[in-house]
This record gives C-alpha cells, structure tokens and sequence, in this order.
C-alpha cells in the first residue's frame, strides 16, 4: 500500500505521509472492510495499468487523499509564515496605518470581538495626517454600551468618557486614574470556574484598554504602566489563592503610582530647585503637574523668583498653571505663544515638562514645546526638562507628523452661541470645501534645543534615554 | 486739519494701505490750500505739520514715511524746474559744495509759478503709484509660487491675499495660515483663501514648528520695514521666521516701498518705547479669568509687533521687483532725501 502512494507523482513527500497517517486514522474508525476495499482496488487497479477506468469509490478516495494533502500543505505554510513573523520584529500598530483599509478592517474586527464601541472617523480630513486617526467628536462613544453587558468594567466607562471629555487631562493624572480604575476592575474580579486567574485576567484587560484607546489614545506613561501591569499579572504563581493574589497586585499597582509618581516627584523637586536662583525669571509652557510642584517648592525654600506662563490654544492650560502659582503666592506674568519673542530677553531659564521622551532623545511634549524651546536656544536661554524616568519610551520618532493625536478642528473655531469674532464660525467651516482646520496634540523637540533632562536617576542629558531604559529593563 | 490728528489718535484707520493714503491725501489738501512763496516755505508747512501728525500717532511709520517723500517730491520737482538734473539735488560733492552759486539759506528760494501744479502734479502720479502697489506686487507671484507647494503664512495681510490669489489662478498649491492668536486676523484671510478654492489649513500658533519641515516657503506681510532691512511685523512673526530659519525654509516678505522707514530698531523701553504697542490684554485672558481672586495680580502682555532681524529674511518683494534685505538701505535714499532725516 504503501509502495502505491509514493510511486504516485503528484503527492509531496511529507504531504503523502501525512495524508497515509489520515487514511490510517480513518481506517481505525471507520469500517475496516470499506477502506481495505477501496485500497484492494486501488493496487489492483495500479498493477493492471493505467488504461482501465476507476470505480466510484476510488475516485472518492483519491479526491479525500488530494483534499488531505492540500489541508497538510496549507497548515505547513501557515506555520512557516507564523515562524517567518516572528523573525520580522516590531509590528506598526493599527492606529498608524488608517490609510490601509485592510488593516483597519482587521483592527474594526477585533474591537467589535471585544464588544469595544468604535468612534467613527470625520469627513474632513488633513491629507497631511491621513495615516492617523482624525476623530470628530459627533456622539457619547459610549450611546452603543448597553446595561448588562459584560464586556467592560463600569469603572474603566467612567474613565474612559473623563479621558474624552478632557476632565482628566496630564500624563501623571491620567496614568494614576489608570491605576486606580484597574485597581477596581482586579478587586471586582472572579476567576471563572476552570480558567487561571493569569490569563484570564489579561484577556479581561484586553478589551478595557482598547476602549481607552478609543476614547483617547494612550499617553506614554499610560502605556508604560499597562506594560507594567501585564508583567505583574503573568508572574503570578498559580499555586497562589485567588484572594491572595488579586490583594498583591493592587498593592503593586498602587506601589507604581507611589514611586514612578509621588516619590519621583519629590526627588526632581529636590534636584531641579538647585537650578533656580535668587533674581530668575522663570518661562514655562502650559500645565505640567511636575513643574508646578518644582516651583512651589523653590519657592518654599525662599528664593526669590518669578514666572512667565506661555500658554497656548485651544487648551489654554496654563491658565491652571497660573492659577496653581498664583495661589501659592509666586509673581507671575502670562502670555500667549505669539508673543514669546517680546518676553524673551527678560527670561533667564525655560523648565518644561515633557509627556514622554524618546530612545533617540527627541523630547515628546504638548504642542509648542518645540516652539518655546527653540526661541529660548536662539538666546542663549538654558531650557531644562523635568520627566519622571517611567516615560522614557523604546520609539523613536523625528518629526511630529508620523505618530501623533488629532483633536476635533472644532475646539479651533468659534463656539457657539459667542459673539461674532474673527473666528470662523462652524458652518462656514463646513461648507467650504477647501478649508481644512489642524488640531496637533503633541510635537516632538530635538535634543540640541535643551540644556538637560531632570529625572529622579539625576540630571541626565536628553541622549541618555536609551540607557536608563535599559537599567530599568534589568531592574523588573 | 484737527479733525485728522484726533482720528490718528483714536487710531481711525484699517491697515497701512488706508493709512498711507489718508496721509498723502490730507497732504495734498495742505499744499493746494495754505499759501506758500517759495519752495523752502512750502516745505517748513510740511514739516511742522508732519511733526503733528507723527507724534499724534509715533507706532504708526507711515506717517513719517509720506511726509518726508512728499518733502523730497517737494526737492525734486524744484530742481528740476530750475532746469538741472534731479540727480544734482542729490548728490552732495565736495565740487558742488565749493561752487555752487546758492548758500544753504538761499536754496529753495526762487519763486517759481508752476512749481505748485508739478508738485500736485508729481504727488497724484506717487498716489497713483501706491495704488497700483498690491496690483504690481500679486503680478510677480506666479514667478516665486511652483506647483504643488506647501507656503505658510500668518496674519492677514491683503498683500499676501492678492499675491496668493494671483498665483492660484495659473498654479496649484497648499496654504497653511497659522491663526495669530489673540487676534485670529489668520481665520479671516483662510475662510477668503479657501472661498477662491485654494486648498488651505489653519494651524495654531504652538503648531508652527511642528508643521516646519513640511512648508517650503513661508509667505508673509509687513507691517513696516526699518532702514536695516528688519521687519516691524505681527506678533508671532519672528517665531515663524526663526522656526524658517532652523528649518532652511525661504522667508518672503512682501511689502510696497512706503512702507520703508529711516528708523532702526532699538530695544529702549519706558516711555519712549514706540516700537511696539500693547492691545488690551483682555483678548488674551478676559476679565471674567483675571478678576478672580487668584489671578488678580497677574500681568497679562499682548504686544501687538514683533521685530524681525534681517539675518532671518531672505527676499522682499515691493512693487518695484525683489531685494536682498541687505540692499534696503540703499532705496531710502532713492525715497527721501538725508536733509529730511529729522523732521
């Protein structure tokens, strides 16, 4: 029988054998007369020759071996081209090809598996950004969640639609309130019967941070804390009660906040008030939660200084920087971004904050950043960064157009119901065709632009990234 | 005469082009109206009203501007009455110093009978002129504008409008207006843009260096430019400029002659600082934020100008062709004469 099959020229080797192992499976299982039936045939068919015709049942049985052969053959390929996957490296993410529409069907098809709602993208979109996605806010993302659902936690809802809204806003914040809603869906989480907390919690978690991501995407120190948040989960013991381990790993959710955040904190402050002096005049742009707290805290020592807030729209965050430091009874002025060369030459040091810093140095911030900095170098004025070491980031980017977050052109114009101004109101917006409107989040700054970076591991200068990264990599 | 020094000062204008011609205009009244002998006479009229209206309005160069080229249309139409060539009057040789047959006191003394009709005459030709200026400026736009470009450009300026209208006619392009916060004269200028279907985008200011390295030219008007060849332009200017400049973006500036001032830029501050002007800081943090008790004694800046350095500009274009920044300095003589420096 065997003989057979191999003379026959138009099986592969291994295909052949897999597709004998098959007719022996079935052979076990099936009736053992048939088959032997079929196969007497078969070899007295092939000692007669050629020539003469086949029977029905022969027929049947060279089709199921040819069917069997091509399944084997389209299994081994698969795995060659899984193998050959693996050995490609990094995959680029979805959110960064919204100009393939393959990939965007693949990535709709997986939110709509994990019951995830999914914004729908804008009619008008920047042909400059058209690989990003260009949401308008148009309804409530979560209008399609209906009570009883499953899929996701009521806790991540109620982040999720701050995150929209812009009520939480701030990288620490929005990593923190991250935390502290996972840290709900852990205490509220039952393993089912049969499954092992570890995986199960993760494919749990899946479906939770892609609404996130759809509501907002994901900040650097976001990412950094679920990149954290995993390895926690998949170390746990399985020898380890349910109870037990769900307390540990909220203990050591609320520890990464505690350190990467609170502590961090502390220790930029006391490094970075050694940089302000009696008789400054410190620049900072917009809000940064970690550069409010290092000036207060010059100020407590008693230095003697005052503050220039640059802000710029349509955020206008630094009004909360202003009224932050107002508060705690700093001298400050505010200006917008256009007038930042008029108030240059009083400036002596520009602190700012940064939302992530890159591995090849670049120095991700809110949009204006880059501005500010370069108008600082210009004059000589020495800008210094203040990041906590958990936003150092392995991408790597050169321009603020490959990865970045579009806002809704709206927030641009005028709202409604205002008075008529200059701004453009939204139906004129609409209806001209050739009108596009722009709302960048965030820019990237070049590292010969800054003076150094203030971490908690020191004061280090921007090209060092990829070596804290590494230290930190050792270290959990 | 009052009437026009009370609207200077209450800054009853829109715009250097509406300026320059209320000026010229109300100067050209003056010559027609006052009686005058002679050429110096006429001029002392002139001046001594020039020095009202400069310092009813000292920001505003323009004023400055005119009255000093209707002085030197004053020079020009003299001398050459007299039958010598303008370049005579110019010129101030060692030769002509030792021989020529009038002293300082008496030159521009002979009274001469048409010399009030060629002024008027020589001043409606120089209005003409400035009006033709934005055409002149937009009809060299389709040499600087290649298909398929992406130009920046901030504020409004109707120069610009013109010279990008002009070139969308034979040319496709992208235009990307940063808005010019705090007073949005951006969104204006792109709803125009867009309503002639030129594809445009508006950025917000803290954008532009991000959109940087994907603009090849950066387009923009002026307010003034000043005898060294910097610019007097809107706030926000120089960040452009400077953002350009890392960049290796060309910086066009346009800009019709009167706008030319004598003046150099000077940081002085305190009461003589006319070159910027502060607007009302309400367009930048209104009332309802500032009066809160928090923020009560914060100081709120909203300059109106910024001071662009020559080093960051690469080409101006006026209706008389495009120059070097460098070259600036030499047109003002072809503008006003050295004796008119000082009013």
């Amino acid at each position: 029988m065997q003989s057979a099959d191999v003379g026959d020229p138009s099986k592969a080797n291994k295909a052949v054998k897999k597709s004998v192992k098959k007719e022996r499976r079935k052979e076990k299982i099936s009736n053992k007369g048939d088959s032997s039936k079929s196969q007497q045939q078969q070899s007295v068919q092939q000692f007669d020759g050629a020539v003469a015709p086949k029977s029905k049942a022969e027929l049947r049985a060279e089709r199921r071996a040819k069917q069997e052969a091509e399944r084997a053959a389209k299994t081994l390929k698969k795995e060659e081209q899984a193998k050959s996957n693996k050995a490609k490296g990094p995959q680029v993410s979805a959110n960064l090809q919204v100009d393939d529409p393959k990939v965007q069907k693949k990535a709709a098809k997986k939110l709509e598996k994990q019951q995830v709602p999914q914004r729908t993208e804008g009619h008008k979109k920047v042909t400059l950004f058209s690989h990003l996605h260009q949401y308008e806010r148009s309804v409530s993302i979560t209008k399609d969640i209906g009570f009883g659902s499953t899929g996701i936690h009521p806790a991540i809802i109620k982040l999720g639609l701050q995150y929209a809204e812009g009520i939480i806003t701030g990288s620490n914040a929005r990593c923190a309130a991250l935390m502290n809603a996972v840290c709900h869906l852990i205490a509220d989480y039952e393993t089912p019967p049969q499954k092992e907390l570890a995986r199960h919690l993760e494919s749990k978690l899946k479906p939770a941070i892609s609404f996130l991501n759809q509501c907002r995407p994901l900040s650097v120190s976001m990412g950094s804390a679920i990149k954290y948040m995993k390895i926690k989960i998949t170390k746990i013991p399985s020898d380890m009660s349910d109870d037990k381990a769900k307390q540990e790993l909220i203990s050591d959710l609320q520890a990464f906040v505690h350190v990467n955040i609170t502590l961090a904190k502390q220790a930029i402050s006391n490094s970075a008030c050694s940089k302000i002096s009696d008789g400054d005049v410190v620049m900072i742009y917009g809000s940064s939660s970690l550069i409010i707290h290092v000036l207060n805290a010059a100020f407590k020592t008693g230095r003697n200084f005052r503050v220039v807030v640059v802000d710029g729209r349509p955020k206008l965050s630094g009004i909360r920087a202003l009224r932050h430091l107002c508060r705690a009874g700093i001298k400050c002025s505010y200006v917008l971004i256009s007038a930042v060369s008029y108030i240059m030459p009083e400036v002596t040091k520009v602190f700012l904050g940064a939302h992530g810093l890159l591995s090849n140095g670049y120095v991700m911030g809110s949009v204006g950043t880059s501005l500010v900095s370069m108008a600082a170098k210009a004059r000589g004025v020495p800008v210094i960064v203040c990041c906590e070491a958990y936003k150092f980031c392995e991408r790597v980017q050169t321009d603020s157009f490959v990865n970045n977050e579009i806002g809704d052109p709206r927030d641009l114009l005028a709202t409604d119901g205002s008075s008529s101004g200059p701004l453009i109101k939204e139906d004129a917006y609409k209806n001209l065709d050739s009108l596009k409107v722009l709302y960048l989040t965030y820019d990237v700054t070049p590292p010969q632009y800054m003076a150094m970076v203030v971490t908690e591991l020191g004061m280090l200068p921007c090209t060092s990234v990829p070596v804290v990264l590494r230290v930190r990599s050792f270290d959990t | 005469m009052d009437q026009f020094i009370l609207d200077l000062k209450q800054e009853k204008f829109n715009g250097s082009y509406d300026l320059a011609y209320k000026v010229i205009n109300h100067l050209r009244k003056l010559i027609s109206q006052t009686r005058w002998a002679h050429a110096k006479e006429l001029m002392g009229v002139i001046r001594k009203e020039g020095k009202q209206l400069v310092a009813a309005q000292p920001s505003e160069y323009v004023i400055g501007n005119m009255v000093r080229r209707v002085l030197k249309i004053v020079r020009e139409e003299y001398v050459r009455l007299l039958g010598k060539s303008e370049e005579f009057a110019n010129t101030e040789s060692l030769h002509k110093m030792l021989t020529s047959a009038e002293t300082e006191d008496e030159k521009y003394m002979k009274s001469l009978k048409e010399l009030k009709t060629t002024v008027m005459e020589a001043v409606s030709e120089y209005i003409d002129e400035m009006d033709a200026s934005i055409h002149n400026i937009a009809a060299q736009a389709i040499e600087h504008i290649h298909s398929n470009e992406v130009i920046l450009t901030i504020g409004k300026s109707r120069t610009v409008e013109a010279f990008l209208k002009q070139a969308a006619k034979k040319r496709k392009f992208h235009v990307i207006v940063v808005e010019g916060a705090p007073l949005y004269h951006g969104h204006e200028l792109a709803a125009s843009l867009a309503a002639h279907n030129i594809e445009t985008t508006i950025i917000t200011d803290s954008a532009v260096f991000a959109m940087m390295s994907r603009v090849n030219k950066v387009i923009i008007g002026t307010h003034s430019v000043l005898a060294n060849g910097g610019l007097k332009a809107v706030s926000g200017a120089h960040i452009v400029a400077q953002a350009a400049y890392q960049h290796a973006v060309p910086l066009i500036v346009l800009g019709a002659m009167f706008k030319l001032c004598l003046l150099h830029y000077s940081d002085i501050g305190g009461s003589e600082a006319t070159f910027n002007r502060l607007a009302s800081p309400h367009r930048v943090l209104d009332y309802y934020k500032a009066g809160s008790q928090d923020l009560c004694n914060v100081q709120v800046y909203c300059p109106t100008f910024d001071y662009v350095p020559p080093e960051l500009v690469t080409l101006f274009i006026s209706n008389i062709g495009g120059n070097a920044p460098s070259y600036m300095y030499r047109l003002l003589s072809e503008m006003y004469h050295p004796n008119d420096h000082e009013l």
